[in-house]
């Protein structure tokens, strides 16, 4: 296989508890060759047991042991496979409303987003929370599987009704990029292999779209922002005065004499060295992992972000999240959290909550303020220092912070600056 | 013109070093769990990437059950000293001669659980706040839920259904005292991931990877090696094979396969045709559908 070329790309489905996203899984996992035979005995011994004939796919996703017990997914997931063309990442989430925290962290990180509709429901109100939450965490590329068409005599019209229903709702939610897929996870029509129930479908069988969405442009390349996670100092032989600024570069391209100012001291300098590991480069870009040095003696610690001279981020201390509750203990009025933003971390509160999001109807909600679990609101925050800001919708490296209650140790929220 | 992406080898390496500064960052005394297998080495080669020019800044713990591979404490003492690194070995048999635990009884005794007591208690006494280790999310199912910081009480337990959300590139390290954290740098590589990974970066692993002959027995559908803990039953016969193992643990317990592979390159082209998981070997992991899952709650690795 050829691997120098091949890129990862992470996904991460969504559902609701009915509508086979396991089964899909189980059968992605299948007819890419991903299932060891010994995982598949063992799924065949327990269908045995559970009295179902043959392979019960969904059961490759099954995890712990409540999971299993109640045939539900409990937490994030995560599942692997590879195809001659690249490696995937799939995070398994709930569908459940009470999990939408696990969509939210599922959803984070992913390149693209697998949103199951049942081809006899069409879009019910999880899908369109889904989708929400799929908008909201800025996911760039959305699949839309219409499954168990098979169920619906692989008909064109209703394929078409829901492809309408959705267009319709999504329209008011920022996407970028959508696609649907009519399919059955159940049978494998159009998830590996091209359907023939369904020759009236002109498009391309879900894996080939993952095999083929371009997803070099997901990371910012323009803004260069480099986070420092820590300074190496040698002090050994050959190394004495080295000082090397290590992180993993945030967006953007970083080259050897390239001007930067560090932040938030405002100091300027020039880029000296650039090394990856043992390799001295010339340039470096997002995402990679790094050291820098810099021309001149500047004060720099974990916390601080070098950035170029002529493209800064806004430096404030008060600034609107969107914010998703994910902690059972609700919001406590006038509580310092602790907030982690790239590698800085400072005192917050929340100073004022703006309004509260129906993930339902997407309606505002200015009366009800009190924020529980599984809630999402726009809140202002207020912090103790100024931060490096830059806005999710361009950045989603430097535009994420987490709240931490320093009373449990937990993290209890996630946002994205507005 | 160059091209601004990263393939998916070198997008796993950043990650995991991320990770491992990310740990040097957040904790006062990180160490690497260290069992000689190539998981391990793979992490402590990307600790010293991570943090060149400077030297490796976290300790290897090692578990030593007594029931070894001499090539892997070999190795593990070889790979300390070129690093420059120190080395710290918790015994299981110390634990056993001090009443700590008592060796498991009958046919298939081992002492696999008994490392949970050793473990914690090895953390314990070196106030380990952060253990670093090789753990897979495609190794096993209960693994497959890890998070890349995962939180243990003060009793060293894991509570799975109970974890903290980890978003985008913000790990939470938090912690109240005598609790502590493991830490998982690889955990989005698979089986396939590494050996690609070590074969590009001429790593060098323990020779027990690559096909070589060995006396063995056939127990549980494995070639278990013989050795002087090895208890034979009645019907069976001690055998010449030519093989080599794809995870190594205890010598009682890890089966190797019959195999020709005997460079990096043939290793690579093996694993990519092979129908069974790497841990299909591990008697460990075949006591019941769950035993990961509770071993990890214990403590586990």
């Amino acid at each position: 296989m050829k691997i120098d070329k091949n890129q990862l790309l992470r996904f991460t489905t969504a559902g609701s508890v009915d509508d086979g996203k396991s089964t899909l899984i189980g059968r992605l996992l299948y007819d890419s060759k991903s299932i060891f035979e010994d995982q598949l005995a063992a799924v065949k011994n327990s269908s045995k047991q559970k009295g179902i004939e043959g392979v019960d796919l969904a059961m490759f996703t099954d995890g712990l042991k409540d999971e299993r017990e109640q045939g539900i997914t409990i937490d994030v997931a995560y599942r692997y496979f590879t195809t001659p063309k690249r490696k995937f990442i799939i995070a398994d989430t709930p569908g459940h409303i009470q999990y939408t925290r696990n969509m939210v962290t599922g959803a984070s990180t992913a390149n693209a987003a697998v949103v199951l509709i049942d081809a006899r429901h069409g879009v019910i109100e999880q899908t369109k929370r889904h989708t929400f939450i799929a908008s909201l965490l800025n996911i760039p590329h959305i699949i839309v599987c219409v499954n168990k068409m098979d169920l619906v005599s692989y008909s064109e019209e209703t394929f078409n009704s829901i492809v309408e229903q959705f267009e319709e709702f999504s329209s008011k939610l920022l996407i970028k990029d959508v696609r649907y897929i009519p399919i059955s996870a159940l049978n494998g029509d159009n998830v590996v292999n091209r359907s023939e129930n369904m020759t009236w479908f002109q498009g391309s069988p879900m894996l080939h779209e993952l095999e083929t969405l371009h997803i070099s442009s997901d990371i910012n390349k323009i803004d260069a922002r480099f986070p420092v996670q820590t300074v190496l100092r040698p002090q050994r032989e050959g190394f004495e005065d080295y000082r090397g600024y290590a992180g993993r570069i945030a967006s953007g391209i970083y080259r050897v004499n390239d001007e930067v100012a560090v932040l938030p001291s405002g100091f300027t300098s020039k880029i000296k060295t650039i090394n990856v590991g043992e390799t001295e480069v010339e340039e470096a870009f997002a995402p990679m992992s790094i050291a820098m040095t810099l021309e001149d003696d500047i004060d720099i610690s974990r916390g601080d972000m070098i950035v170029k001279k002529n493209n800064q981020p806004e430096l404030s201390q008060e600034f609107d999240v969107m914010l998703c509750w994910l902690n059972n203990a609700p919001v406590k009025s006038r509580t310092k959290y602790t907030i982690m933003h790239t590698s800085n971390e400072q005192k917050a509160v929340i100073k004022e909550v703006v309004y509260k999001m129906d993930v339902d109807t997407f309606k505002r909600n200015e009366e009800d303020k009190d924020l529980t679990m599984n809630d999402i609101a726009r809140v202002r925050l207020k912090t103790s220092h100024r931060l490096m800001l830059d806005s999710y919708r361009d950045n989603r490296s430097t535009g994420s912070i987490i709240l931490v209650d320093e009373s449990t140790k937990e993290t209890v929220a996630a946002g994205m600056i507005i | 013109m160059s091209t601004y992406y990263l393939n998916y080898l070198e997008e796993l390496e950043s990650e995991a070093i991320f990770i491992l500064r990310e740990v040097w960052a957040q904790f006062q005394n990180p160490v690497i769990l260290f069992s000689g297998g190539k998981d391990s080495i793979l992490v402590t080669h990307l600790a010293k990437k991570a943090f060149h020019p400077a030297k490796i800044p976290f300790a290897l713990m090692h578990v030593d059950t007594g029931h070894n591979f001499p090539e892997a404490i070999q190795f593990r003492d070889d790979l300390a000293k070129k690093l420059g690194v120190n080395l710290i070995v918790g015994s299981v048999q110390e634990s056993i001669n001090k009443g700590r635990v008592a060796e498991e009884k009958g046919k298939n005794a081992t002492r696999n659980a008994l490392q949970i007591t050793t473990l914690l208690d090895s953390l314990e006494e070196h106030k380990v706040d952060c253990a670093i280790g090789g753990g897979r999310r495609d190794e096993e199912k209960a693994r497959a839920k890890e998070r890349f910081f995962s939180h243990r009480d003060e009793f060293g337990q894991w509570d799975p259904k109970n974890q903290r959300p980890e978003l985008w590139n913000l790990l939470n390290g938090k912690y109240f005292e005598g609790e502590h954290f493991r830490a998982f740098p690889i955990s989005n590589w698979t089986e396939m991931d590494v050996w690609n990974y070590l074969t590009k970066e001429k790593i060098e692993i323990p020779s027990l990877y690559l096909a070589h002959q060995r006396d063995v027995v056939k127990r549980n559908g494995s070639w278990i090696p013989n050795s002087e803990f090895l208890k034979l039953e009645p019907n069976e016969e001690i055998v010449s094979k030519r093989i080599r193992f794809r995870t190594l643990g205890d010598i009682t317990i890890t089966g190797g396969i019959e195999s020709e592979a005997d460079t990096m390159e043939k290793i690579v082209e093996e694993v990519s045709t092979m129908r069974e998981t790497e841990r299909g070997n591990r008697s460990d992991d075949k006591r019941s559908e769950t035993a990961m899952e509770d071993r990890k709650k214990d403590g586990y690795f």
